[in-house]
């Protein structure tokens, strides 16, 4: 199988079982791309998520194209996106008329509701395992308590929260330098 | 009209920093701009993105082209959405390795890491306020998470027993 072609199929995987946005795609993308098929390493994938936050677009179409062009280069890149848009455009517009329809029936509503709990139980997982990656120092817990504080309760917005800590990560350069 | 499709929704993928739901005001100033659909049809669609498979903002472009336009709709709005997303991220991906080894960037993005799984747990809180409506869904979600933890299996697995289980115990 052609390198595009695996790649083709790995972002098609993550489209079509993500359910939500772009951090519910995390466990999916882990288990894909770093577990299974070893493209990118962890600190990468959250490097990969925080520049995503940042640039303009959807964040899982941007940790894609940022995954699949560290891959494979700007034909990855193209390559990805296609994929992981696929399975919506199809789906989409082939279910557009009953949609409305389906999501009347119980039995739909139900396998929903449970698969919205699934998508809690998998990100607290994801949580815990992001943790013992990168909270190595007290300074780091830091970083994520103060983080989580004003994510919750100051309603911040995840750019800015993303520019906070990066304000963190500039001051403690300049700071180490003068010692 | 697919052009002045296929520039609006650029214009969004564009704008929109920080994922799908902030494509969300956008959508609501074109209800304002066009009659390609109303802002009730959009609170659908926010509906229903949210609940079938794929990223929420590509789930919406699509649906909100195909409303307007068709196939063709669907698939000219969602690509003007995607568009700017790959130019911009390969040229960051360029920038990024020239600066890979500058010992500031390397802090900038030690710090930034601990505030993505902040983020990520903001996703989960979230989530857990819409849908934890009653306490079997509690126990549902502890259990579900301790068999995860424990039988690190992969997550499409979980999302199916998720589904399988939702239905039998009338989640």
């Amino acid at each position: 199988m052609s390198a595009y072609m695996k790649i083709f199929i790995s972002f098609f995987k993550i489209g079509l079982f993500t359910f939500g946005g772009g951090y519910a795609m995390m466990p999916l993308f882990r288990q894909e791309l770093i577990e299974k098929r070893h493209y990118i390493t962890e600190t990468e994938m959250l490097d990969y998520y925080s520049l995503g936050q940042c640039t303009p677009g959807i964040i899982a179409v941007n940790v894609a194209t940022f995954t699949s062009y560290k891959i494979k280069g700007l034909g990855g890149a193209c390559v990805a996106t296609l994929a992981i848009v696929f399975p919506s455009l199809v789906i989409i517009m082939l279910l557009a008329g009953m949609l409305n329809i389906m999501a009347d029936n119980e039995v739909v509503a139900h396998a929903f509701a449970g698969i919205r709990l699934g998508v809690i139980a998998l990100i607290i997982n994801e949580v815990v395992k992001l943790l013992k990656k990168t909270v190595l120092t007290e300074y780091h817990l830091f970083v994520f308590v103060s983080v989580l504080l004003l994510l919750l309760f100051f309603n911040f917005s995840a750019v800015t929260a993303v520019m906070i800590a990066a304000g963190i990560g500039v001051s403690k350069y300049f700071k180490e330098r003068r010692l | 009209m697919l052009c002045l499709l296929f520039y609006e929704f650029f214009k969004i993928g564009l704008f929109a920093i920080g994922g799908g739901m902030v494509t969300i005001p956008f959508l609501f100033d074109l209800t304002k701009k066009y009659d390609w659909f109303t802002a009730q049809e959009l609170t659908e669609m926010i509906a229903v993105s949210q609940s079938t498979p794929g990223p929420v903002g590509v789930n919406m472009a699509t649906y909100a082209g195909f409303q307007t336009a068709g196939v063709i709709g669907g698939i000219v709005a969602t690509f003007g959405l995607v568009l700017p997303s790959i130019v911009i991220v390969v040229m960051v991906s360029k920038l990024l390795k020239c600066w890979a080894k500058n010992a500031c960037v390397c802090e900038i993005m030690s710090a930034i890491r601990p505030a993505v799984a902040a983020l990520v747990l903001q996703a989960g809180v979230l989530l857990f306020q819409l849908s934890v409506t009653n306490y079997l869904a509690i126990i549902f979600v502890i259990s579900l998470f301790l068999m995860i933890y424990f039988f690190q299996k992969s997550p499409i697995f979980y999302i199916l027993l998720s589904a399988i289980m939702g239905i039998l115990l009338q989640l």
